[in-house]
């Protein structure tokens, strides 16, 4: 008796290591097996891919002859699949469409994966889409693990309320104030530094975040303007107040290393600010022209 | 591949949603054991009403997905007036989720005990509560305990649902960090680690009271 009572913390001890070497073993297979070239870890010099010639991105997508973006799913305005025909419509989806029929000829060998904020630059790093079209902020932080194309749409960062709110812009938020947002996204470190002592509550994607603050778990949500507009089209009870406090350009993430899917990426939102098209694909989803050309 | 810098200037976050993690199961495990008592007893008794009252729990509960059951709390409760935020939300929705496994277990371990000993209790001058106090529990707790430490470590792992509703815990931290530094695989592989630290404990008292109760027995 004694004998197996002096076992038993040993045997624990034992089994507590075997099972942290499991989970980081666990972790290093997750990230060679996410990558689809049998080459280097995701983060590990990206120049490797490039040098290899026929391996770039934009090889791989004539290869294949259909380029695959990563898109939202759940964003009005931006990426939203329709539950109906199970389409997925926006401002980045035709965005994605000029890049794939300037790449292929043809605007509809694109495949379109859902990301969120969260899953978005593992996902392109372990080369399960070739590039980001998703409401994606250009921020120096992530030009380190990502690089960005051409800015293709200026937003800013607001607040949505119910309607009749006392909160009317920025200056109403306290550290008190329940603020609602989604994990991942600029918008929750802007408001946190902007007031002080200020915790956001964060969730998935902009659909739960919407959903807490139509439950009354919140009474800001704040994020990009553009698709806190498309929430009011959603549902008319609540309203953008405030007007924007940050300066929130999108750009297209691509893959570091990636010069000429960057240029070709570049070209085509060249072509389409000088082509018109542009400010046609702008009204058709933001409602009204954009305020200033490039 | 996995860098400790993750660990260290993360670790307000880290250690502030394990706090979290452990009360909410901590609350969560007490609520739904005795919840899970209550729910098997009405199942048991011979009130007919109370029997179906008691089965209906169960098998809502234990039929719809956790993360619906977390959303009435979250999502459901403001509608009717009552708002809880999502560390309460999340810890009911736990409590109520495990204690209809818990009700099962429990119901499962009494009725186990072969009838003929009741009938043999009661015929020999024995009470209904003095049968089961001495006859029919001590045996079925027994039977109950390994199945019930099982749904005490699934519920310390189903905590993780907290994230969803923005609860504060190791898992949604874990997200916060991975969002901040990019670095995914170091800031869900310090995440399991941590749930590790908490569950593994768990695991070993719990097959240390197994084997009390078996030589006991």
């Amino acid at each position: 008796m004694m004998d197996r009572a002096g076992r038993l913390p040993l045997l624990g001890i034992l089994l507590l290591i075997t099972m942290l070497i499991a989970a980081g073993c666990g972790g290093n297979n997750k990230a060679g097996n996410g990558n689809a070239e049998p080459s280097n870890a995701p983060s590990a010099e990206p120049g490797n891919d490039a040098e290899a010639g026929s391996d770039t991105v934009l090889s791989q997508i004539t290869e294949r002859d259909k380029l695959i973006a990563g898109v939202k799913f759940d964003t009005k305005l931006f990426g939203l699949k329709d539950p109906g025909s199970g389409n997925v419509e926006g401002f980045d989806i035709d965005i994605a469409k000029a890049i794939a029929k300037k790449l292929l000829g043809d605007e509809t060998k694109l495949e379109l994966k859902e990301v969120t904020s969260k899953t978005r630059m593992p996902m392109l790093n372990n080369g399960e889409i070739d590039l980001i079209v998703a409401t994606m902020t250009v921020t120096d932080e992530r030009k380190k693990e990502v690089d960005f194309s051409e800015i293709y749409f200026n937003a800013g960062q607001s607040l949505l309320v119910k309607k009749g709110s006392a909160i009317r812009g920025l200056d109403d938020v306290t550290k008190d104030t329940k603020v609602v947002g989604v994990k991942g996204a600029t918008s929750i470190k802007n408001i946190e530094d902007k007031v002080e002592g200020l915790r956001v509550q964060q969730f998935e994607n902009y659909q739960e975040a919407f959903n807490a603050l139509k439950a009354g778990q919140g009474d800001v949500l704040t994020t990009d303007n553009a698709i806190l507009y498309g929430m009011t089209k959603q549902d008319s009870n609540y309203e953008v107040v405030g007007g924007t406090f940050t300066d929130e350009p999108y750009g297209i993430a691509i893959k570091k290393g990636q010069a000429d899917l960057v240029t070709a990426v570049n070209e085509v939102i060249a072509e389409l600010k000088s082509s018109g098209e542009y400010d046609r694909i702008y009204e058709k989803w933001i409602g009204e022209k954009p305020e200033t050309k490039q | 591949m996995i860098s400790p810098d993750i660990l260290t200037d993360n670790w307000d976050l880290y250690l502030e949603g394990i706090r979290n993690t452990l009360s909410a199961s901590l609350l969560a495990l007490a609520g739904s054991f005795i919840l899970g008592v209550i729910v098997a007893i009405m199942r048991i008794t011979s009130f007919r009403l109370l029997n179906i009252l008691g089965a209906v729990y169960v098998e809502f509960f234990r039929n719809i997905p956790l993360l619906l059951v977390v959303y009435i709390f979250f999502l459901g409760l403001p509608a009717l007036g009552l708002t809880l935020n999502g560390f309460i939300s999340g810890t009911l929705g736990l409590m109520v989720y495990t204690s209809a496994y818990i009700a099962e277990a429990v119901r499962a371990g009494i009725q186990s005990v072969p009838i003929g000993q009741t009938e043999a209790a009661r015929s020999s001058g024995l009470t209904y509560t003095q049968t089961m106090r001495h006859v029919v529990l001590p045996q079925a707790v027994k039977i109950v305990i390994p199945p019930i430490t099982n749904q005490f470590l699934n519920l310390v792992k189903n905590s993780s649902i907290l994230s969803v509703v923005s609860g504060f815990d190791l898992m949604y931290f874990g997200d916060i960090v991975n969002s901040y530094t990019y670095d995914t695989v170091s800031s869900y592989a310090f995440v399991a680690v941590f749930y590790l630290i908490l569950t593994i404990p768990l695991s070993i008292a719990s097959n240390a009271l197994e084997r009390r109760l078996l030589r006991s027995g």
